[in-house]
Parts: structure tokens; C-alpha cells; sequence
């Protein structure tokens, strides 16, 4: 039998950003099994020292070309919050509808062309569209909703245009919304028959007991701010997300890490769900329970899964957030800011995990610290514990190199990693 | 999908193409994918044949280049040299590679040792001063934004590959913003650099009350003095001036002056 298997994977494809895979097993057992984070740091902390608050914004969405939205609003939460600027709750509504899009484009983009590939045997979505023309676009036309919704509430999909601390510089049309509900209606087949196909891939058998992180909902399902929870029982307030994240340096990352109660924790998709199974939408639910998805669930690979269920859940969710948008007058989008010396947490729940921003400003408003800890950085330790598990499973068991090779790349793109935000 | 392409009746081979990213956020290529209604016709015109973020299969035999991202550590000097000698035509894609991007905020401070601090404290880290790609190695087209506008991205590789010239608009923003009937920003009270930038977006952050950071570059014959004296009648400061003209990189050096007019700024790095 096969005891001995090299895999060596420099720039890891179908992922954001620069990451490497090193597994060396002989006669089985594990001599080596590594991840590394090779991705070059562009110092955004340090870019913002002496910036007037305006700017933070501004600049932190553009650390991230996917979950930019989600960056915009972690920075406008911490700012408001370090000037005690509590937002409209139509506001607060428009956001999150607005956040809820870009979880769905994001995941889709993730579900769709980077990870469904692996799992229909191609090397990228380009062949689908002619072996599987009514999945391509099926994708195309559930990610354009998505990203159409981002135009019309945030000004633009990618780096948004309106979002501003204390609201939005101008509003949607009516209609412009009323025809996204339209929309996010027809789309629940289409997330549907999503369900159907995800439900016919192998998701390969592996479990490893882990922490999940993440916000802690009190009767929805959260996305932004609000309290901390972990698996492993740890309870913490926004403000403290120091004492979740623990940010430490390791050789072999540009990337910080960070550890909780155990070497390492989990966030994203799979760890919301695990701590928020029943704030989920019943439908949402049903699908989990379909799929197989159950908490608290230990798979990596069910990662996946639970970027579907959370497609239906943000669906459902902005329908009923549009009628309420709908059924009250508007008000103006934008609240006067007055700055002020102090500091903010903005929590949000972004597509990969969860996100902190945090700022500290002068009497003048302008900043004095900013700290980023994004959700990939978070993840970056339990993807290698992951892989070392990974290798030992496999070790003794004959397969090919390009079996184990392909297991450790589905493994890490189940993170669905956003590596050069997490060097940022 | 048909193999063979023709515009007027004459055919047209499809050119092969790579994506590739240095320091960036790679929204750039991302927002290639984000061309739903767009993206099967356009990835009829060409071959891709390297395309990391969203393909496995990898070739180094690209006609043309698409480079995200700037130059900030030493490796990325190698690797961008590498590609110029496989590709016919490099493509500065976006902010980043034509101007360094946000990226290039980092040059403001004197002291590197001091970011390097300010971020990861004593872990040691490598990094050096953000340049543009045009920096080490020839470019032949930079498509400017931060992010990329997909539908002139779109409209200039199907020049590229019908063999029209490619042309950016030589005047700026505000035309686009005028044209849009837009209701001028200064009168909101919103600090804008519409009358500077180069056009070509569509006036895209100004339509959306947002005023213009300057992520194009400067528009032909820009008079950024006239602008400074405009935005100071409407009672916008030096400094807020500053921080829009100094946050992509494409007008360095009028910001290098703003910079050294100001007291209060953190202090510059040396230039050498």
C-alpha cells in the first residue's frame, strides 16, 4: 500500500489571495503539514494614523475586494460608536439589507465558482458553462440579483459609494426596492435547486472538535453588532473583542492568528450557524436539516453547507426587511456627525467570520489607533490544525497524492479564505 | 460558444489572457466575475489561460496581461519581470498598478521601521515603499479606477482585439457629472476632485452624492491650484483637500507639495 505522499501547492488557486499547502508523509506518518500565508502586507493600521475619521471608512473597505461592504460598515459602526452616534433605525435597516446582499453575492461567487468546481470534477466554472449550462447560469443570474440589490442600496457592488457614517449620502427609489422583493421572490427556486445540486456532492468525511465564534443573536439571526459568544462557552461585549481574538505572530504567516480557549477557533458561515441554528428562518432551517447540517457540527466542508442556508436565510430576511422599509414614510438618510475624542468596536458579521474595526480618536476626530482583526486571520490556526488532522487521517489509508492533495485544497477553500484582507 | 470570432467579416483570433495580482485587494478581477449579464460573451472573446482567483489550470503562454495590484516588497519586483517577459501586452489594472492606490498612503510616513512597528511590533516583516507597476517595467495600457469600471474594462479589450486604438477621455469628472444632471456637490457641501480627475467612470461616485476622491488620476491639463483655490471659497480646509488628492497616488506630487505647505500633517518620508 501507498504510505508515503508529497504535496506542495504554491499560490493556492479558486481562493483570495496568496497561500501555500505543504503535506510530506512518509511511511505513514506525518513529517510535515503546513499552511502558510504568503501574502504581502499593505499596513492599512498604519495608513490611517493621523487620517481625520472620515477617511477610515473610505480607505479599511478597500482592504477587501469582496467583502468591501462589509468592511465599510465595521468602520462606520466603530467610528459611531467612539462618537456615541446611535443610527436611524431606518438606517440600521437599509444596512443590514444592504449586508444581507452582499453575503449572498459573496457566498454565491464562493458556492458557485470557487468551490462547486472541485466538487463537479472541472478546474474552474468555465467548463460548466458548457456541460452544465443551466448551473452557470443559474450562478450568474443569482449572483446579479445580489449585486444589482448592492448598486441600488450601497451605490455601487464593489467599494460602495453611499454608505457613510451617520447614513447614507441618498436613498433607492421606491420601486427600485420594490422590484429587488420581485426578485429576491423568483430567486427562492433557483436557491432551491441550489440546495438539490449541493445535496448530490460528496463532502468528505472528516470532523475535527473545534471553537466557533462568533455574534451572538439575540432574536435574529446577527450580522451586525452586538455580544460575542464561543461553543466553548466564552461570553464577551463587542468592546472586548480583544479577549476573543488574541491576535499573536507565527513564522510562516504575514497574517496574525489568533487563539481563544483552545490553539486555535473558527468563524464564518459554519460558526454562525452553530451558534444561531435556532434564530435561522424555519425555512432556512428545513434546508440545514435537508443538507444535514445539524449544530453543532465539526466538518469543515460543511462550511459550504451552511453558506447555502445562510443564502436563504439573508433571501427571507431582506424580503421581510424591504416591507418594512416600505410600509413607513422616509426619513432624511443622513444624520449630522460630531466628533469627539474617544474609541469604537464595530462587530460585524462579514461572509467569512467575524470582523472588528477599531479606532481611537483625538479631540479633533482624528486617529490615533486603528486595529483590524479579520475573520480569515481568525481562521488561519484552525485551517493548519486542520490540515495536520487531515494528513494523519489520511496517512495510512493508500491514497494518491493528488487525492490528498485535492482533500487539503477543498479543505482550505471551504474557509473560503480571503487571504489579503487577512494580511491586510 | 462559437470558436471563431469576425468583426466586419474579418476574423479575429482569440487572444490569451492572465489575471494576475502583486498587493491589492484583487477587487479588481473580481469585479471581471461581478459582469453577470455581460461575463459569457466576454469570456468568448478571449482565452484565459491564468486566472488564480478563479481557475486551477495555469499557462504562461498569455498574450496579454492584466496586472492588479502595486509593488511592495521585493519579491513582487521578480514576479511582475517574469510576466512582462511572457506577455505581448501589459495591462495596468486599476488604481493600485498605475498610480500604487491606497496602498501608496504608506509612503507619507519618513520612517518604515515605524509601520512595520505599528502594525505587527517586533515580528519582523519585509515590505519596502509602494511603487506602480510602470516603476520597474514597461506598461502599454493602464485602465485606471479603484475599483475598475467592468464596462470600460470590457470596452477596451474589445478595442484591444479589434485593433482600435485605445483612447481614455482627456477631460474630467465633472463633465461626465454635468452631463448626468447631477446637482454640483460643492453646493451640497460635499468636497469633490470632479474637476481635476480624469473622466471615464461615468461620473460614477458623484451620481451616487458621493464627491470624487480622484482614484482616476489627474484629467489632461488639470489645474489642481484653480481647484484648491475653489474648494477653499467653499470652505473646505487644506487638509481636507489633502486627503482626497493624496489617497490613490495619481496626483503625488501636487500632494507632496500640499503636504510640505501644511504644519500639522505626520511627517514625510525621505525621497532619496
Amino acid at each position: 500500500m501507498k504510505l508515503s505522499c508529497e504535496v506542495n501547492i504554491h499560490h493556492l488557486t479558486r481562493v483570495e489571495g496568496h497561500g501555500n499547502i505543504q503535506i510530506s508523509i512518509k511511511n505513514g506518518v506525518v513529517k510535515k503539514a503546513q499552511w502558510e500565508v504568503v501574502e504581502t502586507p499593505r499596513f492599512f493600521e498604519a495608513m490611517l494614523v493621523g487620517k481625520h475619521w472620515e477617511n477610515a471608512p473610505y480607505i479599511c473597505g478597500r482592504i477587501c475586494g469582496i467583502c468591501s461592504i462589509g468592511h465599510t460598515l465595521a468602520s462606520i459602526r466603530a467610528v459611531e460608536n467612539a462618537f456615541d452616534l446611535t443610527p436611524s433605525t431606518q438606517t440600521a435597516n437599509f444596512r443590514l439589507l444592504l449586508k444581507h446582499m452582499e453575503t449572498l453575492q459573496s457566498h454565491l461567487l464562493h458556492l458557485y465558482f470557487l468551490a462547486a468546481p472541485d466538487f463537479l470534477g472541472v478546474g474552474s466554472v468555465l467548463p460548466l458553462t458548457k456541460t452544465h449550462p443551466e448551473v452557470a447560469q443559474r450562478a450568474l443570474r443569482l449572483k446579479l440579483l445580489a449585486n444589482d440589490a448592492c448598486d441600488i442600496i450601497g451605490g455601487r457592488r464593489l467599494h460602495p459609494t453611499r454608505t457613510v457614517v451617520g447614513g447614507f449620502t441618498m436613498l433607492p427609489e421606491k420601486g427600485e426596492l420594490e422590484k429587488i422583493r420581485q426578485r429576491l421572490m423568483s430567486s427562492i427556486p433557483d436557491l432551491l435547486a441550489s440546495a438539490e445540486l449541493f445535496k448530490t456532492f460528496a463532502i468528505p468525511d472528516f470532523s475535527r472538535e473545534t471553537e466557533f465564534v462568533s455574534l451572538k443573536g439575540e432574536t435574529d439571526y446577527p450580522f451586525i453588532g452586538g455580544g460575542l459568544v464561543s461553543t466553548d462557552g466564552v461570553v464577551k461585549k463587542e468592546q472586548q473583542y480583544r479577549a476573543m481574538t488574541n491576535e499573536y505572530c507565527l513564522k510562516g504567516f504575514t497574517s496574525k492568528l489568533s487563539k481563544l480557549s483552545r490553539p486555535s477557533f473558527a468563524v464564518g458561515a459554519l460558526a454562525r450557524l452553530n451558534n444561531n441554528f435556532a434564530l435561522l428562518h424555519p425555512t432556512a432551517r428545513e434546508i440545514s436539516k435537508f443538507l444535514g447540517l445539524l449544530p453543532v457540527n465539526h466538518n469543515p466542508y460543511m462550511g459550504n453547507v451552511a453558506q447555502l442556508v445562510e443564502c436563504v436565510q439573508v433571501v427571507l430576511d431582506s424580503v421581510q426587511l424591504i416591507d418594512t422599509l416600505l410600509s413607513s414614510p422616509w426619513q432624511e438618510p443622513r444624520q449630522p456627525v460630531k466628533a469627539k475624542k474617544g474609541e469604537g468596536v464595530g462587530a460585524v458579521e462579514v461572509p467569512r467570520g467575524i470582523l472588528y474595526h477599531y479606532y481611537k480618536f483625538d479631540k479633533d476626530g482624528k486617529v490615533i489607533k486603528a486595529d483590524c482583526v479579520i475573520p480569515t486571520s481568525q481562521n488561519h490556526a484552525n485551517i493548519l490544525h486542520d490540515i495536520e488532522a487531515l494528513a494523519k487521517q489520511y496517512a495510512r489509508t493508500g491514497k494518491q497524492d493528488r487525492e490528498i492533495e485535492l482533500l487539503a485544497e477543498m479543505l482550505v477553500r471551504a474557509y473560503d479564505p480571503c487571504i489579503s484582507c487577512s494580511v491586510h | 460558444m462559437s470558436e471563431q470570432l469576425s468583426y466586419l467579416g474579418i476574423p479575429l483570433s482569440r487572444p490569451k489572457v492572465g489575471f494576475f495580482e502583486l498587493s491589492s485587494c484583487e477587487g479588481c478581477q473580481l469585479q471581471l466575475l461581478n459582469n453577470e449579464a455581460t461575463l459569457l460573451d466576454f469570456l468568448n472573446l478571449v482565452e484565459i489561460v491564468n486566472f488564480r482567483e478563479g481557475m486551477s489550470e495555469r499557462a504562461d503562454n498569455y498574450d496579454i496581461a492584466f496586472v492588479e495590484g502595486s509593488v511592495t516588497r521585493k519579491d513582487e519586483i521578480a514576479r511582475l519581470t517574469e510576466i512582462r517577459k511572457n506577455a505581448k501586452i501589459l495591462v495596468a489594472l486599476g488604481s493600485c498598478a498605475c498610480f500604487g492606490g491606497v496602498n501608496q498612503l504608506k509612503n507619507r510616513f519618513r520612517d518604515l521601521d515605524w509601520v512595520k512597528k505599528e502594525v505587527y511590533g517586533d515580528f519582523p516583516v519585509e515590505t519596502m515603499e509602494v511603487h506602480p507597476l510602470a516603476d520597474f517595467v514597461q506598461v502599454d495600457l493602464e485602465i485606471f479606477g479603484c475599483p475598475i469600471k467592468k464596462e470600460e474594462v470590457e470596452r477596451i479589450v474589445t478595442d484591444l482585439i479589434v485593433g482600435k486604438a485605445v483612447r481614455h477621455p482627456e477631460y474630467p469628472v465633472c463633465m461626465e457629472c454635468k452631463a448626468n444632471e447631477n446637482i454640483c456637490l460643492f453646493e451640497l457641501g460635499e468636497p469633490c476632485l470632479g474637476p481635476v480627475t480624469r473622466a471615464g467612470c461615468d461620473a460614477w461616485c458623484t451620481s451616487n452624492r458621493r464627491g470624487c476622491w480622484g482614484c482616476r488620476g489627474p484629467a489632461e491639463g488639470a489645474n489642481l491650484k484653480q481647484l484648491e483655490e475653489i474648494m477653499h471659497t467653499y470652505g473646505f480646509s487644506s487638509e481636507t483637500i489633502l486627503d482626497r488628492l493624496e489617497c490613490f497616488g495619481g496626483f503625488a506630487s501636487f500632494a507632496e507639495t500640499l503636504r510640505a505647505q501644511a504644519k500639522k500633517t505626520p511627517a514625510r518620508r525621505k525621497k532619496s
